[in-house]
């Protein structure tokens, strides 16, 4: 029970249960889809960049429908628009790289992200905690492509 | 019941543990474990018999083929074959439905013409048609469910007034358990003057198949989910329909002669069998046929129809729980969800207790669109299983109740 325990932290389930800024975004000038084709999560992530030079998150919402988002990719994309709004885009890719990089075995994110570092131990729930940064990733590379987490290499 | 304790000494990955816990294997409909005989047919093949088959003139290669032909027979009697010459060796149903559409399909779907499927097929019974309806400028039917989950007979009917070229259906949903009245279907199919194709995936590792009865023209075969290797498998078909169609692989076997530019084809079955067969898969799959015999597949039946019955009455009880499909003429497959538990967390939460379920759309998304979910969890069982199994995941749904909040109190 204690891993799972890591696993499902108070704060995963509650942002699974109540998701923060779970909202389509009228005011997005970017926005990238993801899914994980193997269990059927789908978001849809809508990004607002500062209207000036465009290197600031103003807002950001997600959506996953009906019943497509498990507790970990839920949580994990609600988590990280909290994480990164008001945040510049290159230190939203930073965080992005350091939650990578906690799930891959390295340190601990910053913040609430290290809430996912009981994800390590399950293997087949790594691509769900990462599937939200994958599509943030896109849309601040205003990429047309959806991501799925069978097509990036390194997901 | 059967005699659980003593069949799961017959397979050694169930001697494993799973984080600690005894390996409640519960996901069936995916595949099934391979029992000690099947694994040592594998090895004795290899370690005694193994040469190229249908060509040597020397004993080695006679015994292999020997071994060969005498699987295809095993298969033959165990579905009750028109002939032995009908069983064409495949990878599994997909390559079986694939060879169907690839070349009957392809020899008789012209433009204009409709092939029938229904919205509980599985992806394989679903996508050779669409690729083969796009290539032609045919067009796809599928056949819509009832609410407790079974093929509408009405909307079958409205379907074959089409006159469609070729019927197929699912013996067995693998996403819902319904064993589909296929003698009916059949007879309404032919009636109509359609081919019919039955996926029979998830009927052969569980009832009493026998083709000539239930009438179809083609019915396809996995090995890997009745105790056999992964990549066995067959495609049953009236001989005289293989007689007539195109074949599928070119290359070697599957030819009588070959000229410069043409070539003539080999007989039935193996005109359907380029190239080397998986010689060591066929010869598991007759050992994995030999070993449900022995048991009795009216006993397999009559047995994982009473731990579903069990499992369905058990997790019902569970506050948050809803159970799909129909709640009579359904095999050893349990579909259900627990409140807003998505289907991948319970899944994950099972495993930690070694309880192994399917938790996804289970390769059927129309009907998941239909069931209006994303996702279920799945519990599929075999001969292995017992209620000690039942106990372990109706135990492990309560917890991960408990870790989400769903249960009252």
């Amino acid at each position: 029970m204690s891993d799972l325990g890591d696993l499902y932290q108070q704060v995963i389930l509650d942002h699974n249960r109540n998701p923060r800024n779970f909202k389509r975004l009228e005011s997005a000038n970017r926005k990238a889809e993801g899914s994980n084709p193997l269990c059927g999560d789908r978001i849809q992530l809508y990004v607002q960049l500062d209207g000036g030079d465009g290197t600031m998150i103003r807002d950001i919402g997600f959506q996953m429908p009906q019943g497509s988002g498990c507790a970990i990719s839920k949580a994990s994309a609600s988590l990280m628009t909290e994480a990164v709004k008001g945040k510049s885009v290159r230190d939203a890719e930073t965080m992005f790289q350091a939650f990578r990089d906690m799930l891959a075995g390295g340190a601990n994110a910053p913040g609430k992200l290290a809430a996912f570092s009981g994800v390590r131990a399950f293997p087949s729930r790594i691509k769900c905690a990462n599937l939200a940064w994958h599509a943030l990733h896109a849309a601040l590379q205003n990429s047309a492509e959806p991501v799925t987490t069978e097509s990036a290499k390194d997901f | 019941m059967l005699d659980t304790r003593r069949i799961r000494t017959d397979f050694p990955i169930l001697a494993r543990k799973e984080n600690g816990q005894r390996l409640v294997y519960l996901d069936n409909a995916a595949t099934s474990q391979k029992p000690r005989k099947v694994l040592d047919a594998v090895v004795h093949y290899y370690s005694e018999h193994n040469a190229n088959v249908h060509r040597g003139a020397y004993a080695l290669a006679v015994e292999a083929t020997d071994a060969y032909e005498a699987a295809r027979t095993a298969v033959a009697r165990f579905v009750n074959a028109w002939a032995r010459e009908g069983v064409v060796f495949t990878r599994g149903t997909t390559e079986s439905i694939n060879l169907v559409a690839g070349t009957w399909g392809r020899a008789n779907v012209s433009r204009g013409d409709t092939v029938v499927v229904t919205a509980m097929d599985h992806h394989s019974n679903i996508v050779p048609w669409q690729i083969l309806c796009q290539e032609k400028g045919a067009t796809l039917r599928m056949v819509e469910i009832t609410t407790d989950g079974r093929i509408d007979l009405a909307d079958f009917g409205r379907a074959l007034e089409a006159r469609p070229k070729l019927v197929a259906f699912p013996y067995v949903s693998n996403s819902l358990g319904t064993v589909n009245p296929a003698a009916q279907l059949i007879k309404l199919a032919h009636a109509a003057g359609a081919v019919t194709v039955v996926d029979g995936a998830q009927s052969s590792p569980h009832l009493r198949v026998d083709v000539q009865a239930i009438g179809c023209d083609f019915y396809a075969v996995s090995g890997h989910k009745m105790l056999a290797p992964m990549g066995s498998g067959a495609l049953i078909a009236k001989p005289e329909l293989l007689e007539a169609m195109p074949p599928y692989h070119g290359g070697g076997e599957m030819i009588e002669r070959v000229w410069d530019d043409h070539s003539s084809w080999n007989k039935i079955p193996h005109k359907f069998e380029g190239g080397t067969p998986n010689v060591e898969a066929a010869v598991g799959l007759a050992a994995a046929i030999g070993y449900l015999e022995q048991i009795g597949m009216d006993e397999v039946s009559e047995h994982e129809q009473q731990l579903a019955r069990l499992a369905i009455e058990r997790l019902s009880q569970i506050e948050g729980v809803t159970v799909y499909g129909p709640r009579d003429h359904r095999a050893g497959v349990v579909p259900f969800t627990c409140g807003d538990i998505h289907p991948h967390d319970l899944a994950t939460i099972l495993d930690r207790d070694g309880v192994c379920i399917r938790a996804g759309h289970h390769c059927t998304q129309p009907l998941m669109r239909r069931l209006g979910v994303a996702a279920t969890a799945r519990a599929s069982f075999y001969i292995y299983n017992d209620v000690d199994d039942i106990d372990a995941l109706v135990n492990a749904v309560r917890k991960a109740g408990e870790v989400f909040g769903v249960l009252a109190s």
